[in-house]
């Protein structure tokens, strides 16, 4: 079946350097896929790349992204005007920042229609209903200051996909809303993955969310892919050092009270500071010295289990 | 949350109403026909009266013309003008500044030099020399004044505009998949029309001035139509025998323009973030 979502060997430079290297991956309609990593690996560059909005300061000089098969690199920007919000949307950490502050809650889903408030408003009433709004008779015709933060999350989700998508990219969803608002909205990201066969692309630095909703994870770390497979796989076996840190950062219920979480040492050097061989050696327990002097491509670990590590076997 | 609106507001926004209902409603207010002369009534007191004609309640000018019928089609001939003008500039600026806000570059450069180099050179001397040069009319007048008012609106409108369009719900509808005219017109200007008003406000009250001044030179609206300055141009030469002809214009034109300001100045306070919370 062809992928809903496939990116193919993206490459981002800023000025020279590579913030993305070598990104690649695919999902399918229905599936959730989590692109995870700390702050700063070019997760949301990467997102922006897929949509084609890329920052001034930033140069795609490789790779490219299809839609349902289309070869979204081929499209004039009037072309990819059309495909944004439309076949494939996007939504973002600060809901309410993310909503304009003098438009109501209905001209913003309706904005995704492609008609006026007033044709879509039945279209519009049944979308804020399937996102779990209550009351929306009364809710559509308010302003963004009158809802919750996780209401206007709710909101910004029902105007990426009233127009149906086949994909959707959640930069952080949750991130700034509180741990119940958090699981309710990740609860509704999978129950509409799943009714609507929307493909999304969860973007997060926390584990724990992947755990929730996840098919499958994509570790990134510092511009490149570490590890990718099923999530069930990776937390049951991880085969990257990296993500074997990652997990054992997460607190566990089934675990003994621990006095203090697991952190990883060090920091993610800066795109100029990027060193050669592979990028996680200054931070890595298992480094030596053909990991500092040769790049670790990805390969096939376990079937459709894939990590970058010159070492994979031995990680535990 | 209720709005408090002090004493001297309510007073000012009165005035400014009554001088535009006067404005709006000079034919039928007016006691006598503006531009009927009369040698027999020349330059008599307020409050003269005849038999024939009727009462001149500010008296008349020295072709015998009821002076509060002109002063009453002189504020028509002011609000007609500095509403006309600051719709021109306003449109002209605002457009400007969202296209050098949004698209930066070298079209935010050679938008913004060149509104650097108007605002160099004062505006009144610009409108004189062209009305000068391509002679006095309404639309000249109207021309003249909006053309070389709109750079100020387009510094707000700059300077509104970047700030706007790095919010994320910008980001979120270009996300969305809109063009640059609908974010433009959808959602920066709505975001940014507060401080546009301000400046409109402010400008209306100059424009008033400008078009008041230019009349009184000569340059705008042109005999015997009445305008405030032309009125006042017309009284000098009988300032010792016929106080009123100065006086009353000279007091509406005082008037007005005070409140306009005052409101301007309200209204930056009401709307401006970095002055509210007051
Ligand atoms: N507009 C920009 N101009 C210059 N550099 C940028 C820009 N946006 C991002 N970067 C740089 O690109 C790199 C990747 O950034 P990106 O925003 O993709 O990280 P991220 O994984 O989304 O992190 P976070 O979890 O903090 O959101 C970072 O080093 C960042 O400093
Ligand atoms: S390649 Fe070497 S340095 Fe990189 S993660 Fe594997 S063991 Fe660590
Ligand atoms: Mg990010």
């Amino acid at each position: 079946m062809t992928p809903a979502l496939a990116v193919h060997d993206l490459r981002l430079l800023i000025g020279g350097a590579a913030v993305v290297d070598g990104v690649g991956f695919a999902v399918a309609p229905g599936e959730v896929m989590a692109l995870v990593g700390e702050s700063g690996c070019g997760k949301s560059l990467t997102a922006h790349a897929i949509m084609r909005l890329l920052p001034d300061a930033v140069r795609q000089d490789r790779g490219y992204v299809a839609l349902d098969g289309d070869n979204l690199s081929v499209l004039s920007e009037r072309q990819m005007r059309l495909v944004r919000g439309r076949r494939m949307s996007m939504i973002f950490q600060e809901p309410q920042a993310a909503l304009d502050p003098l438009s109501t809650v209905g001209a913003q889903v309706a904005e995704g229609t492609g008609s006026p408030l007033r044709q879509a408003r039945a279209a519009v009433l049944a979308m804020l209903d399937e996102v779990g709004i209550a009351d929306p008779a009364r809710r559509i015709d308010q302003y963004p200051f009158e809802l919750s933060g996780g209401m206007c999350q709710r909101v910004m989700i029902a105007s990426a996909l009233i127009a149906r998508p086949a994909v959707l990219i959640a930069d952080e969803p949750t991130t700034a809303l509180d741990v119940t608002i958090q699981a309710q909205i990740l609860d509704l990201l999978r129950r509409l993955a799943i009714e609507r066969g929307t493909a999304i692309v969860l973007i997060t630095h926390d584990m724990g969310v992947v755990a929730d909703i996840a098919d499958r994870v994509a570790v990134m770390y510092a511009g490149r892919i570490a590890e990718t497979g099923d999530t069930a796989a990776i937390f049951a076996r991880p085969r990257h050092p990296y993500t074997a840190l990652l997990l054992a950062a997460l607190p566990r219920r089934t675990d003994v009270p621990r006095s203090r979480l697991a952190v990883i040492e060090g920091r993610v050097p800066a795109p100029s500071e990027f060193p050669t061989g592979c990028r996680f050696a200054g931070r890595c327990p298992l480094a030596d010295a053909r990991c500092r002097a040769e790049t670790p491509l990805l390969r096939e670990v376990a079937r459709g289990h894939l990590s970058a590590c010159w070492h994979a076997e031995a990680v535990r | 949350m209720r709005p408090r609106v002090s004493f001297g507001i309510r007073v000012i926004v009165l005035l400014i109403v009554l001088f535009a209902a006067a404005a709006l409603l000079a034919p039928w207010i007016s006691p006598h026909d503006p531009l009927r002369q009369s040698l027999l009534l020349r330059l008599k007191p307020p409050g003269s009266a005849t038999a024939s004609a009727g009462l001149f309640p500010l008296g008349t000018d020295d072709l015998g013309r009821d002076l509060l019928s002109r002063i009453l089609y002189g504020a028509r001939a002011s609000f007609i003008v500095a509403i006309l003008s600051v719709s021109v500039s306003l449109v002209v600026g605002t457009l400007l500044g969202l296209a050098a806000g949004w698209f930066r570059g070298w079209t935010a450069t050679l938008i913004m030099r060149f509104v650097d180099a108007m605002l160099s050179v004062p505006a009144i001397l610009l409108a004189v020399l062209t009305v000068a040069v391509i002679g006095p009319s309404f639309v000249t007048l109207v021309l003249v004044l909006g053309l070389t008012r709109w750079p100020r609106y387009t510094r707000v409108a700059y300077a509104a505009t970047l700030q706007v369009a790095g919010l994320p719900f910008i980001a979120a509808a270009e996300m969305a998949g809109a063009d640059s005219a609908r974010i433009l017109l959808r959602h920066i200007l709505p975001n940014i029309a507060g401080p546009l008003l301000v400046v409109a406000t402010s400008e209306f009250g100059l424009m008033i001035l400008f078009e008041a001044g230019l009349s009184f030179l000569g340059l705008g609206i042109q005999p015997p139509a009445p305008s405030w300055g032309s009125i006042m141009s017309a009284g000098r030469q009988y300032v010792e025998r016929a106080w009123w002809l100065t006086v009353f214009p000279g007091l509406g034109l005082f008037t007005l323009v005070v409140c306009v300001n005052v409101m301007g100045d309200w209204l930056r306070d009401r709307l401006d973030p970095r002055s509210a919370g007051r």
